[in-house]
């Protein structure tokens, strides 16, 4: 046996001995997500064992370095871990924005004592994070926001406001961009900054949304004292890394119908209203999986290419784009396809898959939206993949 | 197992280009149109294929083939694509060769698969009756009678029908068009009494005839393997014309696009490269988006060739329909952003358009393929 068989055979085991039966289903509604956090909410026992199994092996984060508290797993041992949990239908054992996307950045960019300082915890879901680019007047440009930072000896005094924050209710901390030389060019005056919710100045105010939940907020600032060594990759270097950050947000992103979000089987469920809908809806049932093996598929190919250390860009360049589109429209055909079955979001009187199927046809709008709209991912392919001019 | 080439497939494909870049541009189809060709390919260019060995490419060893799968083929046909070149390969290789592979005796397969390798017989494949695709719709007789068989009917869309050395037939033995059972084979030549063949030219510049058999009367070794069981081995045999139709369109697309991208940066209107419109950019990126997906499914069918899963036929069927689909939309797209030129016959983007409407119809467009898929999956 390879070393890698012995690796995969091992890991199985793990899985199997350790990740409870109720632990392998899928996601299917937010009670089965369980966000870690100083206020993490488990919402069976099994959610807790999971978590702590996990936690205790370095495995809410295998990737990353023994040293933060990571698994220490080679990327190729990566694969197979992420493998062998798919086959088994293993749950994400914890949900943080931290871990997708500020991790990753903070072993890039970060210094020793700031990745002491944040990663540990992190691997250990003990933190919860929020993302705080976004401003009302800077939304796809990004570059154009506003927030002030004004450097006051060891701190930064930080006065303005972020809006469209996910979580930023329940967030521990924050990753913010924020504005440090308001007389350089767009791009140059921005630092990147991690602070802690609960410093005084800070008021947070849930926003509703179409589907009924409020999950995220704007959030304001009035004179927020923070300590300048919580500034990631050097003052004024901040959008280097926020474009970095960003690269591992579309990623994520990427990933939204493999367990990553709650989801649902569309074939189980369109084959119990086809008979009742017709040759059409047959046809646009089998288009939207063929669209769904496409691109499952080419996820494949990606990870290949990736593998095979082969140019890879023109395929991760689509990823995001097609996922949240597919996913948006999977629901909407969903939705559509149970015909006046899916018109309510709360009602008694339907099924809690009609009820979900509702719900998340409004949710999934914001798919497209959220981290880099699609119109701003076709800008991207069209002027860094094919080149065209500006 | 993986989507991508391998160091021997990858030389195959690079030799394909080359090869077909200087012996067959788009100038050569153009050129066998405008003298109408009576052949409508080029006999010294199907030579020179030959000894590179594309006959031989998936045939089985024993016969001289080279083992590079239908990966490697696949990757040839989507070179052919990119410049149209007109070739005996699908109908004679990949049907012809396959349905004999896999259905005929030993004599058969010793008789006619070293010449196919060799580029030494051509054949055909008599199927279509019907405006749209659909191997259950034959309604062409076979029956028995006294140690012969006899065959009655018509059919249509015969590719390289008036060229094939061979023809085989698929004719129905028993049961009512629509089904699957009752379907035989029969290898048919030419020139036996009662078959009547007229070349059709088809849009594209090549050609497919209409064949009618009158009371053809054939000895009893015509009979291709078993007779009313014929569906199963003639779907497998063109689910593989198919993933490689998939992959002859993957590289229209591919080339048409390029140069649609290029048409974009070079012509300016408005003091600006019309490239710079962002109307057009995002129409271009989503073609760029699609041919990602496409790329991923054509592997993944001519993957599942050489494979022989379970899941075969629905990846042939993915790759078909979305090959299918987004060769309309993607040479309607060439056409339209190159504005008046892109009606004209001097460019030669028109040629592209032509060969992916064909190939579209070819075994099966989108909504064929995707009922098909629905039918596979179980609704
Ligand atoms: C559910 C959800 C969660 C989010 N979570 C967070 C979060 O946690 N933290 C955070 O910082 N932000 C978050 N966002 C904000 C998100 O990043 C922005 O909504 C997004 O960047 C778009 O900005 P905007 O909403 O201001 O829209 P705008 O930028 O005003 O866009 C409006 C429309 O114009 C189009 N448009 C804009 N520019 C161009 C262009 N150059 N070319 C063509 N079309 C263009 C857009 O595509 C869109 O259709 C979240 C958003 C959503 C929906």
């Amino acid at each position: 046996m390879s070393g890698s068989d012995t690796f995969r055979a091992e890991v199985r085991q793990w899985l199997e001995a350790n990740c409870p039966p109720s632990m392998r289903m899928p996601v299917k509604t937010d009670q089965d997500m369980v966000w870690g956090g100083s206020r993490i909410t488990f919402h069976s026992a099994d959610q807790r064992l999971w978590f702590e199994r996990m936690r205790d092996r370095g495995w809410l984060v295998p990737g990353w370095p023994k040293a933060y508290g990571g698994g220490g797993l080679e990327p190729r041992e990566l694969r197979i871990l992420e493998k062998e949990m798919r086959a088994l239908g293993c749950r994400q054992p914890q949900y943080n924005l931290g871990i997708w996307m500020l991790g990753p950045v903070l072993l890039e960019f970060g210094t020793e004592p700031q990745k002491l300082e944040h990663l540990v915890p992190m691997a250990r879901g003990e933190v919860r994070w929020c993302q705080g680019f976004s401003e009302p007047s800077a939304g796809s440009d990004l570059a154009s926001l506003r927030t002030a930072a004004v450097r006051d000896g060891e701190d930064f005094v930080i006065t303005g406001q972020k809006i469209w924050t996910s979580h930023g209710d329940k967030a521990d901390w924050m990753y913010a961009l924020v504005r440090t030389d308001p007389q350089a060019k767009k791009q140059q005056g921005i630092s990147f900054i991690l602070l802690d919710m609960k410093t005084p100045g800070i008021i947070v105010r849930p926003l509703g949304l179409i589907s009924g939940k409020s999950e995220f907020c704007e959030v304001f600032f009035d004179a927020v004292r923070v300590p300048a060594r919580h500034v990631i990759g050097g003052v004024n270097q901040g959008w280097r890394v926020a474009k970095k950050l960003l690269e591992h947000e579309r990623a994520a992103m990427s990933t939204l119908s493999s367990g990553a979000a709650p989801s649902f089987d569309m074939l189980t469920i369109a084959k119990s209203y086809l008979d009742a809908a017709g040759p059409v809806w047959r046809d646009r049932v089998a288009a939207a999986l063929m669209d769904q093996q496409a691109f499952s598929l080419t996820m494949r190919r990606l990870q290949e290419l990736m593998l095979a250390r082969e140019d890879a860009s023109g395929v991760s360049s689509i990823m995001k784009l097609v996922q949240t589109e597919q996913e948006s429209a999977k629901h909407e055909l969903l939705q559509q396809l149970m015909g006046q079955r899916a018109l309510s979001l709360d009602s008694e009187g339907f099924t809690p898959e009609e009820l979900a199927v509702c719900r998340f046809w409004l949710y999934t709008k914001s798919y497209t939206i959220a981290g880099g709209s699609s119109e701003i991912q076709l800008n991207i392919i069209a002027r860094h993949v094919l080149g065209l001019p500006t | 197992m993986t989507l991508l080439l391998n160091d021997e497939q990858r030389l195959l494909r690079d030799s394909a280009r080359d090869f077909l870049a200087t012996r067959s541009p788009v100038a050569a189809l153009r050129a066998l149109r405008d003298r109408g060709d009576e052949r409508g390919y080029d006999p010294q260019l199907w030579h020179e294929i030959a000894e590179l060995g594309w006959p031989a490419a998936v045939l089985p060893e024993a016969y001289g083939g080279l083992g590079v799968g239908y990966k490697g083929l696949g990757a040839v046909f989507e070179q052919i694509g990119r410049t149209l070149a007109a070739t005996p390969l699908l109908p004679t290789v990949v049907l012809g060769g396959g349905l004999l592979a896999e259905a005929g005796s030993t004599a058969l397969r010793d008789f006619w698969l070293p010449k196919i390798a060799a580029g030494e017989a051509l054949f055909a494949l008599a199927l279509e009756e019907a405006p749209r695709h659909d191997p259950t719709q034959v309604t062409l007789r076979a029956w028995s009678e006294a140690g012969h068989w006899r065959l009655d009917g018509d059919k249509q869309f015969v590719l390289d029908g008036h060229i094939a050395d061979r023809m085989i037939v698929v004719a129905r033995s028993s049961g009512t068009a629509g089904q699957q059972a009752g379907l035989s084979l029969f290898l048919v030549d030419p020139a036996t009494p009662g078959v009547q063949i007229e070349r059709t030219s088809l849009v594209d510049s090549r050609n497919a005839a209409r064949v009618r058999f009158s009371q053809v009367q054939l000895d009893g070794g015509a009979l291709i393997g078993a007779p009313d069981q014929a569906f199963a081995v003639l779907d497998a045999v063109l689910d593989r014309a198919r993933a490689c139709i998939a992959a002859e369109l993957l590289g229209v697309i591919t080339e048409a696009f390029e140069r649609t991208v290029a048409y974009l940066k070079e012509r300016v209107q408005f003091d600006v490269r019309i490239g710079s419109f962002q109307a057009l950019q995002h129409r271009a990126a989503r073609l760029h988006v699609e041919i990602e997906l496409l790329r991923s499914s054509v592997a993944a069918a001519l993957e599942a060739m050489d494979a022989a899963g379970n899941e075969a036929a629905e990846l042939v069927s993915v790759a078909k329909a979305r090959a299918s689909d987004l060769s309309e939309k993607a040479l309607n797209e060439a056409v339209q952003m190159h504005g008046g030129v892109g009606v004209t016959d001097a460019l030669e983007i028109g040629f592209f358009l032509k060969r992916a409407r064909v190939l579209q119809q070819t075994f099966g467009d989108g909504s064929y393929h995707r009922d098909r898929y629905a039918r596979l999956r179980g609704f």
